[in-house]
């Protein structure tokens, strides 16, 4: 279990437990996260779960794989040092309070 | 019931509608009608991770149960709508009950062919695969060491082969063309497929006919194939495409071509009525085109809300779609109608290739085989309008990154 919060651009959050072995993706659309689409369910195919994860946390979300940083390339919203597609990023007790920021588009 | 906005058939397309109906805040009561016991929920994984049991049913429901309540979203499942009476905006179920809509979005999506009753197409042992029911009737026979006859060579019936293989059933498929997926890819992109598949042992057998399936004591045993050979077979997958269910639509009278014609704001020829996904049919380039992909469906879901809150927009979204088999990941984007050449370009693996089509200088679609890249900067390049020279596409030197976003 992990407790995510995700902040919005105008300051709302929201924050839910996420089962272990859910991808964060899930998480979002599962808890009405706005612009977390997830249209290709997960499989790196349309960059729709995109957010930027909380400096602090960075490092222990996993390594971006190859696909993954191809795909980061096609986000509505700018790809930062930050970026992650979230349907990569697999609750565990180790994501406990990670926080991520969703990107807005125009 | 006070009229609201009434949709019929729970898939990909009503999950997108709903979700930015809610998003965008519109406080336009909305009703949620499907057929299946399920709410909507993704249809790729069925050929792939559900049919190989490593993703159980909860995990392909788009939102969960409950997500519906919660936003207000009134749903009803397990309930077929047997007529549709545009002049009184009303709906009728199968067990008689009138429901008034102010608008309807139609998104009954599209049903698996079977083959004809007169050549065993009702056997038992005898699958297709559209819904999680068909899934799970069929996965307690895909056990090690059964014979699987696959009848078509297109995306539905060559990821289950690979799922087959997986779990160790012995796998023939059958193709009546020339080559598998001739349909929809190029030469190339079939030779990629027959090879991988053949690599993982099975027996792909192109330009052949299946004259009947046979049968012992009413199930399955085995088909007679063009020519007079006879193979044996535990079980059959038939996968020879889908029909658009617009027998509602039809019948009340909206107009039908292949499938529910729409216009760029994914409204039928009643204006008070929509639809969505693979049911509906649309003009693309001066041709009248229907896709069966979750892009479409979820594209011109969400589409239709924004045109009931009020925005102005229109069907224009690139076609994309992909295929897992195997370790390979197929990815595609736009649409190759009318291609008049195709570019190969070698992929920077072993395994890995891109088959780019063009029609003379104009760039229409990409084929990508465990090559990311150019997936997602073919896209942006079409996207973008570009169109690349063929020779630069075809020289592995080209940095396709550069020419997408410089």
């Amino acid at each position: 279990m992990a407790h995510i919060t995700w902040k919005m651009a105008d300051g709302s959050e929201i924050s839910a437990d996420i089962k272990d072995g859910f991808n964060l993706m899930e998480g979002a659309t599962a808890h009405n996260v706005p612009h977390i689409e997830g249209e290709c369910g997960g499989c790196l195919s349309c960059a729709t779960c995109h957010v930027f994860v909380d400096p602090e946390w960075y490092e222990r979300t996993g390594e971006v794989d190859d696909i993954e940083d191809t795909m980061l390339d096609m986000t509505d919203v700018e790809r930062e040092e930050n970026s992650r597609l979230s349907c990569q990023i697999i609750a565990s007790p180790e994501l406990d309070g990670l926080v991520l920021y969703v990107p807005e588009p125009d | 019931m006070a009229a609201a906005i009434v949709v019929v058939g729970a898939g990909q397309a009503a999950a997108a509608c709903i979700s930015r109906h809610v998003a965008l805040g519109n406080p336009q009561p909305l009703l949620l009608i499907g057929d299946e016991s399920h709410p909507p929920y993704q249809r790729p994984p069925l050929s792939k991770k559900y049919l190989s049991g490593e993703l159980e049913c909860e995990r392909l429901f788009i939102r969960p149960l409950e997500w519906y309540a919660e936003q207000g979203v009134e749903t009803r499942f397990d309930t077929r709508i047997g007529e549709i009476r545009p002049a009184q905006k009303q709906v009728v179920t199968d067990d008689g009950e009138t429901i008034d809509y102010d608008r309807l979005l139609l998104c009954t999506g599209s049903t698996a062919r079977e083959l004809p009753a007169a050549i065993g197409g009702e056997l038992k042992g005898v699958f297709t695969m559209r819904n999680i029911d068909d899934i799970d009737r069929m996965s307690p026979e895909f056990q090690a060491g059964r014979r699987l006859l696959i009848v078509g060579g297109g995306y539905i019936g060559l990821e289950a082969a690979a799922v087959a293989r997986k779990l160790g059933l012995e796998v023939t498929l059958l193709e009546m063309a020339e080559r598998i997926l001739q349909r929809v890819a190029a030469e190339a992109t079939s030779e990629y497929f027959r090879q991988l598949h053949r690599g993982h042992g099975v027996e792909i057998r192109e330009s052949t006919r299946l004259i009947k399936l046979l049968e012992r004591d009413g199930h399955v045993c085995g088909a007679e194939l063009g020519g007079g050979e006879i193979i044996d077979a535990d079980m059959v997958l038939v996968g020879i495409g889908a029909s658009p269910n617009t027998a509602l639509a039809e019948a009340a009278g909206l107009d039908c071509g292949n499938g529910i014609r729409v216009d760029a704001c994914c409204r039928t020829s009643d204006k008070d009525i929509f639809a969505a996904g693979d049911c509906a049919c649309f003009t693309r380039d001066g041709r009248e085109i229907r896709l069966e992909s979750v892009q479409n469906a979820a594209d011109q879901g969400d589409l239709v809300a924004r045109v009931w809150a009020g925005e102005d927009v229109a069907y224009t979204a690139l076609p994309w779609f992909w295929s897992d088999q195997y370790d390979c990941k197929l990815q595609i984007v736009g649409l190759n109608l009318g291609h008049d050449q195709t570019v190969i370009r070698p992929g920077s693996g072993p395994s890995s290739l891109s088959v780019w089509y063009y029609k003379g200088d104009r760039l229409l679609a990409v084929d990508a085989m465990n090559e990311p890249k150019s997936y997602a900067y073919g896209r942006k390049i079409i996207e973008a309008g570009k169109h690349p020279g063929r020779e630069q596409i075809a020289d592995p030197a080209t940095d396709l990154k550069a020419l997408a976003l410089g």
